[in-house]
């Protein structure tokens, strides 16, 4: 690990102004804030994270639940994932939100890690990992081994020929599927990007997860008040039972009236670049019967732009059986 | 956390120690650390209780789990230098050989080890899950325990004896 100056900023005006002063907030800054530190010690200790400031954020008020006016729940950057997902609000209201989040890790993972950490979270791709290997997103310009080599693990989904890293999330997909708004303190005020918005495709800019810019530091999450009679489901199929990244993953959302889909809002895990929503999915299941012949063509809409590399092909079927089975059992529980 | 620059560093900001007083099964400890010592590292290196083990040092075997603050975490994956005001508690806190926790007691008697390495891990997550929302079945101790990896494979002798002090408590 390479050594820095460990900093405890005052408030976040000052943890802002002094991550301003970093070259990027993407792969390589050289100012990082840190509060569970699940990923970015893990990182670091690889030298894949180098940065020569790390601002503790822990104490700094960020870390409440709280009701909002318009319905929603506004949830606080540092909230660990493990008070997230038994809080009676989410439990109740974002039952998805509560399984992804206890799908994933393990029960200490979840006291450490944060809701705006999980959201920075890391890809676990073997090259990036590996500081001795090339990788574009880790080293733009090095080349992605990944497609030629080991890529059992990696996406299907918003691939480029530069990079095909998986977004490891579960809290993402099921944000994704909620419509979770992420609120951003920066050197130029205050702003709310849209979950859709803030992870960025690999294109040929891998280095580039999300549109933060030096000094952004994400304050909370706000969730749009429940819908009605929603009916939720978080399904997620990995190598073992338990603490194992998803090879594939469903979060559902869906509202039934009569029998017909009226509204629905679906996203995938293990098989996207990023937490991947499926307006495709969404569009093949509006005005549909309920049943399991028109989830599995929403399910096949959904992977239908689907690239297979040389050891993943299977994740395509593997995701449309995952989404088509997590459909029927949100719409029969 | 700033501290008169010592040699050793190219980066004038950067200094090589910073004081810092951690608080682990009751006792304050006034140290010295680097920046990047580890909750782990300081727990073993620097204040010697060597009873949490290091295993993977990235989060994936749970060897190394403590409580901050009545919770259990990975110390491998926590820097020392944030918990200042924490209460910080290892195996060595949890009871001693004439006074067993009762999950030790409960390890004992169900002979939840082979080589032992894990064992601290092992016990410091049992006891926090006591604590955790945790359904009756071993179906659900298994889940909250897939933090701690064992290799020998004493996986259903660590389940019973979590039952048992479930049980009996």
């Amino acid at each position: 690990m390479h050594i820095f100056e460990f900093i405890r900023p005052a408030d976040s005006a000052t943890a802002v102004a002094t991550a301003a002063q970093a070259k990027t907030a993407q792969q390589g800054a050289d100012v990082r804030f840190v509060a569970g530190g699940t990923t970015l010690l893990d990182l670091m200790k690889l030298n894949v994270e180098t940065p020569a400031r790390v601002l503790d954020i822990n104490r700094l008020p960020l870390d409440k639940i709280e009701a909002i006016p318009d319905g929603g729940l506004k949830i606080g950057a540092t909230v660990r994932n493990s008070d997230l997902a038994h809080h009676p609000a989410v439990q109740r209201d974002y039952p998805v939100l509560s399984q992804a989040i206890l799908a994933g890790a393990s029960a200490q993972l979840r006291n450490m890690a944060t809701t705006a950490g999980n959201l920075l979270q890391r890809t676990r791709c073997m090259y990036f990992r590996d500081t001795a290997m090339p990788c574009n997103k880790r080293e733009p310009g090095t080349g992605c081994p990944a497609i030629t080599g080991s890529n059992r693990m990696l996406a299907v989904l918003g691939t480029s020929e530069h990079c095909i890293a998986t977004n490891p999330s579960d809290m993402c997909v099921a944000m994704a599927a909620l419509e979770a708004t992420i609120h951003v303190q920066g050197p130029n005020g205050s702003r709310a990007i849209p979950i859709g918005d803030f992870h960025l495709l690999p294109g040929s800019t891998p280095d580039r997860e999300t549109v933060l810019e030096p000094g952004d530091l994400i304050t909370h999450v706000t969730l749009p008040a429940p819908v009605a009679l929603s009916k939720q489901f978080y399904l997620k199929l990995r190598d073992r039972a338990s603490y194992e990244f998803a090879l594939a993953s469903a979060a559902v959302v869906i509202t039934l009236s009569g029998g017909k889909v009226t509204r629905a809002r679906i996203a995938l895990g293990g098989v996207g670049t990023k937490p991947w929503r499926s307006l495709e999915a969404e569009a093949a299941l509006v005005g549909q019967d309920a049943n399991a012949a028109n989830f599995r063509k929403a399910a096949e809409a959904a992977m239908r732009d689907a690239k297979p590399q040389s050891e993943n092909g299977f994740k395509i079927k593997l995701a449309t059986l995952c989404l088509a089975r997590a459909l029927q059992i949100a719409t029969t529980s | 956390m700033r501290d008169d620059p010592q040699s050793g560093s190219s980066n004038p900001n950067i200094v090589a120690t910073v004081p810092i007083t951690l608080r682990i099964n009751g006792e304050d400890f006034e140290l010295r650390l680097d920046s990047r010592t580890t909750l782990l590292d300081c727990i073993r290196e620097t204040v010697a209780l060597t009873g949490t083990k290091k295993g993977r040092d990235h989060g994936q075997c749970g060897a190394c789990t403590v409580h901050v603050n009545g919770r259990r975490v990975n110390s491998c994956l926590s820097l020392a230098l944030m918990h200042d005001g924490d209460e910080i508690t290892t195996i060595e806190g949890l009871g001693t050989p004439d006074a067993l926790h009762a999950m030790q007691a409960a390890f004992v008697a169900c002979d939840g080890y082979q080589c032992g390495y894990c064992t601290s891990g092992q016990i410091m997550s049992g006891v926090a899950l006591l604590k955790e929302p945790c359904g009756p079945d071993d179906a659900a101790v298994k889940e909250l325990m897939s933090g701690n990896i064992c290799r020998c494979g004493a996986y259903a002798n660590i389940v019973a004896a979590i039952q048992q002090v479930r049980q009996d408590s």
